[in-house]
């Protein structure tokens, strides 16, 4: 263990060396710690000029809402963005690690990157994780061969369509789709269609919920509308608030000053001798 | 929780094994540095030896780049530490609150595996937490002045400890502003 500490951090991928101690501990009755799932309902849809992406915005641990505004779009180049479903660290950590995969294939090729080369490192990574990694990807983006879009299942498969949904609310979603999707939208048309998708998923699937996240994508220029629809307002908040009127009992205080952070002028010449 | 320039951290004092209490003055909040806390809830000797790694790599940091680490960036390295044990995770779910660049407080939480939930108003975790949630919804207001987020907090805190039998036995609140830190112990029901 201390050998372990001494080294400088590990050079990265997983590390499996708390497995047997977890199953030890299970086995004599801790409960494993649930992990955060964005239950979800992630959109994509090709229009005339580009690719719309969108998603709801609820972050659930069990049946309980951890997280009433996350982000489910998550950047991975200037022209590509990619929504994720399934287990929250994962979709994160898969995103950020191909992300960044990407910048520096693109330093190395001095190119706009394009959506398939995406498409392949994130395949590759979920397939040999067999699903572990549970991390279902809606990828989308406009490069120099045109606007593309594809999923991606936990076990590393993909499809390539043009208009995807994924996640607990994407039947609800699909419906929507299924029934006025055409060719050649424009884009108002494209972000109303998005829209009226991730309602038909907020309001009908429990497992997605608060606002709509829209983020249109085209040639040479993105659009992310944080936050474009907010059909769930939080209306019954008490005008007075709490006011506490017996205090909280203290037993000890402590107050500690911070110190003031100094700022130090290289001088110049107190070293010239 | 956040306040205007300001944010308070709590936790219980309870330290137990199932049903049995062992301690009731187990400290869960760690200071990494004076503008930076972090509260380790779930397997104590997870949360211990997590607080170990974490300040072993931002002494590190700070040797390297001569400055307190960012709660941001902080923030990033504990979720990169927790998804490296993926698949065999720390019993672990953190809760980081710090003051970030120009006394701008920070605050986020985890899950065992590191996804990161981001927060403008309050995070919570542990046995209680959905008590927690509860409590803090209702009784969070936005701009608190410390005065009024500690009182705030204190009282979400013993509400839903007080719901909760894993929990209890007090509780330690940290009220942290650009000038000064307070902490301070809370008597609540010992039971």
């Amino acid at each position: 263990m201390s050998r372990e500490a001494m080294e400088m951090p590990p050079k990265g991928g997983f590390s499996f060396d708390l497995c047997k101690r977890n199953d030890m501990l299970v086995k004599k009755g801790l409960k494993e710690p649930s992990f955060l799932k964005t239950g979800t309902t992630i959109v994509g849809l090709i229009f005339k000029d580009g690719v719309i992406l969108g998603a709801d915005t609820r972050a659930t641990e069990g049946p309980i809402v951890a997280d009433k505004n996350c982000e489910k779009i998550h950047y991975m180049a200037p022209n590509i963005y990619c929504c994720g479903a399934g287990t929250a660290a994962d979709t994160e950590a898969v995103t950020d690690m191909v992300s960044s995969q990407l910048k520096l294939h693109r330093y190395h090729t001095g190119r706009e990157s394009r959506v398939v080369t995406a498409l392949s490192l994130l395949k590759s990574h979920l397939f040999s994780y067999q699903g572990y990694v549970s991390a279902a990807l809606v990828l989308g983006g406009v490069d120099v061969t045109g606007p593309h879009l594809h999923t991606i299942y936990p076990h590393g498969s993909t499809d390539t369509l043009p208009f995807a949904t994924m996640g607990s609310g994407s039947l609800a979603a699909m419906a929507v789709f299924e029934s006025k999707y055409r060719e050649g939208l424009t884009r108002d048309e494209g972000v109303k269609l998005v829209s009226e998708a991730i309602c038909s998923g907020i309001f009908n699937d429990l497992g997605s919920g608060s606002n709509v996240d829209i983020c249109v994508i085209t040639k040479g220029a993105k659009e992310y509308l944080r936050n474009h629809m907010l059909p769930n307002p939080r209306t019954y908040i008490s005008e007075k608030g709490y006011s506490f009127s017996k205090k909280t009992e203290v037993l000890r205080t402590k107050i500690t000053p911070l110190r003031e952070m100094v700022e130090v002028i290289e001088g110049g010449d107190a070293m010239e001798e | 929780m956040v306040g205007k320039n300001c944010f308070a951290i709590a936790s219980d004092r309870r330290l137990g094994v199932q049903l049995q209490t062992i301690a009731t003055d187990f400290q869960k909040i760690y200071k990494i540095h004076e503008k930076l806390f972090i509260g380790l809830s779930g397997l104590a000797t997870d949360a211990q030896t997590l607080y170990q790694r974490l300040v072993f790599r931002h002494k590190l940091y700070e040797l390297r780049e001569e400055r307190d680490m960012k709660p941001e960036t902080f923030a990033s390295l504990v979720s990169a530490l927790l998804y490296e044990k993926r698949f065999g995770p720390y019993f672990c779910q953190p809760v980081i609150a710090g003051l970030g660049d120009e006394d701008k407080p920070f605050i986020c939480t985890m899950d065992s595996i590191g996804a990161k939930e981001l927060a403008k108003d309050f995070v919570v975790a542990g046995t209680a937490s959905e008590s927690l949630y509860g409590a803090c919804e209702s009784m969070f207001k936005p701009d608190m002045e410390p005065e009024e987020l500690f009182e705030t907090i204190s009282q979400a805190l013993l509400s839903s400890v007080d719901r909760d039998c894993l929990s209890g036995w007090g509780g330690h609140v940290y009220v942290v502003t650009p000038t000064e830190v307070t902490e301070r112990i809370l008597k609540g029901r010992m039971d």
